[in-house]
């Protein structure tokens, strides 16, 4: 066996691929699940609190900033290990999916929030005058006037934001999440074999891909002449 | 008995932490009146415009709208403001919306109009400026003077019943401020009440019924285009004339 062919057995072994495929996809499958989660409540949420934070009620925004810089600065593993080997010790069982879902959505909804927070405060207070000085109220001036706006400059940070903490998804296996990664690293314990692995690379990459290029579309799409 | 005045605004004072910006102003605008407030920055005279909607809240006095008592905490001040106009010196446009989006929004989210009536108000509104073809630009593709058109068509189409001008032509260049100034007006002509603070001394002389100058706060000394311009009574006033005119 020369090396090459010693390479393509260990990488792209044919045979354990075609063995594991339907493992890797329903993997896969997870991992969308997992990731829509994530990305629908984690957004929600750091939406959600930039604009209740908006409202400059002083005690309340002391408390957002606090839990945002907390789950800011905790790498997403640890806050994963924490709800699953730490709930049960006051006699809640998260499962592994939902320790991860609930991790990884906490964690999103701390950077969303900044950044939704940053696009809100970097309309200029012109735009909330005029609208204002016109009868909108402050909610309308927010939904019609401020927020369009500040969501089209937050738009290519969310992205990058978003795609980084949706890739933890793979942290996943730690909690005995049956994700891409989860069901390569049984199958390579299976089969002796890292080809799974490669599967699992091709499969985030059939994943992510498609949002790197949408997320670089939509940046050029929603940019608009000042 | 005299109409009741559009604007009356009694004993306003501001303060911004320790600077005590408005001492006790009155203000008081009748029917179809055009004043004018000039004084050097940082006299009140943008903060003395600002608390006739509410923009800013004064610390103590009275500002009666149209028989409306804006500082009572019954009113409601969005419903209120409708009837107050106000142009903005860097217009304040809504960049993410057309002409005609910036002028019906409030149409159609306090006025309660539907959007075919609000369109057609809008366009309206547009054509009083003189740019009902600009309708489905927005504001980036439109020179400083037009944007400033749309913002007084904004406010005007809400049929206000005075009209509040915050150096509206401070930031247009010199060939653009024409264009403003006859929109301006045109809305004089139609016996719209206003209030412009502006340097734009060649239309007070022209335009205005009343000139205040302000100070420090108050308002130093008031009279008719002429008496200021040309007599002033008070030194204050006589410098700040005379600087200017040198320009």
């Amino acid at each position: 066996m020369s090396n090459w062919e010693r390479f393509l057995d260990t990488f792209f072994n044919g045979r354990v691929m075609a063995r594991y495929l339907p493992d890797i996809a329903y993997g896969t499958l997870v991992t969308i699940e997992l990731a829509a989660l994530v990305i629908i409540s984690g957004l929600a949420a750091g939406l959600a609190l930039a604009l209740v934070r908006s409202l400059g009620f002083r005690p309340l925004n002391l408390l957002i900033v606090f839990v945002v810089d907390l789950f800011r600065a905790l790498p997403p593993l640890v806050i994963i290990v924490f709800i699953y080997f730490g709930l049960p010790a006051v006699e809640v069982s998260p499962s592994g999916f939902i320790s991860t879902w609930l991790s990884l959505a906490l964690v999103l909804m701390a950077f969303s929030e900044e950044i939704f927070w940053a696009g809100i405060t970097s309309i200029h207070k012109g735009q909330w005058e005029a609208a204002r000085s016109t009868g909108l109220s402050y909610g309308q001036t927010l939904i019609h006037v401020v927020l369009p706006q500040a969501i089209r400059l937050t738009i290519p940070p969310l992205t990058n934001r978003t795609i980084a903490i949706t890739k933890g998804t793979a942290l996943g296996t730690v909690v005995a999440v049956s994700e891409i990664l989860g069901m390569a690293s049984s199958a390579v314990s299976n089969s002796y074999n890292p080809s799974p692995l490669t599967l699992g690379a091709i499969a985030y990459l059939i994943l992510f891909l498609p949002m790197v290029i949408v997320g670089r579309w939509l940046e050029t799409r929603m940019t608009w002449k000042r | 008995m005299l109409p009741r005045p559009v604007v009356e605004a009694r004993g306003i004072h501001k303060h911004f932490g320790a600077l005590h910006v408005l001492k006790g102003v009155d203000l008081v605008v009748a029917e179809r009146e055009l004043v004018f407030v000039i004084g050097p920055s940082g006299s009140g005279k943008s903060t003395l415009l600002r608390c006739l909607n509410r923009l800013e809240e004064p610390a103590a006095g009275s500002v009666v709208i149209d028989g409306v008592n804006l500082l009572d905490p019954r009113t409601d001040i969005n419903h209120a403001r409708q009837r107050i106009g106000m142009v903005f010196q860097s217009f304040n446009l809504y960049p993410h919306m057309t002409a005609l989006g910036n002028v019906t929004l409030a149409l159609r989210k306090v006025a309660g109009k539907p959007r075919a009536e609000a369109d057609e108000l809008g366009r309206a509104a547009l054509a009083r400026v003189g740019l009902a073809e600009r309708a489905g630009h927005r504001p980036g593709e439109l020179s400083g003077g037009q944007q400033q058109r749309v913002a007084i068509a904004r406010a005007i189409a809400l049929e206000p019943r005075v009209m509040l001008f915050d150096e509206p032509t401070s930031a247009l260049d010199p060939e653009l401020v024409g264009s403003v100034l006859g929109v301006m007006r045109d809305l004089r002509e139609s016996g719209m009440a206003m209030v412009v603070v502006s340097h734009e001394m060649g239309f007070a002389r022209n335009a205005a019924d009343r000139v205040l100058f302000m100070d420090q706060g108050v308002i130093v000394e008031e009279g008719t285009p002429a008496a200021i311009f040309e007599s002033p009574a008070q030194q204050r006033t006589r410098a700040f004339i005379s600087q200017i005119q040198r320009h």
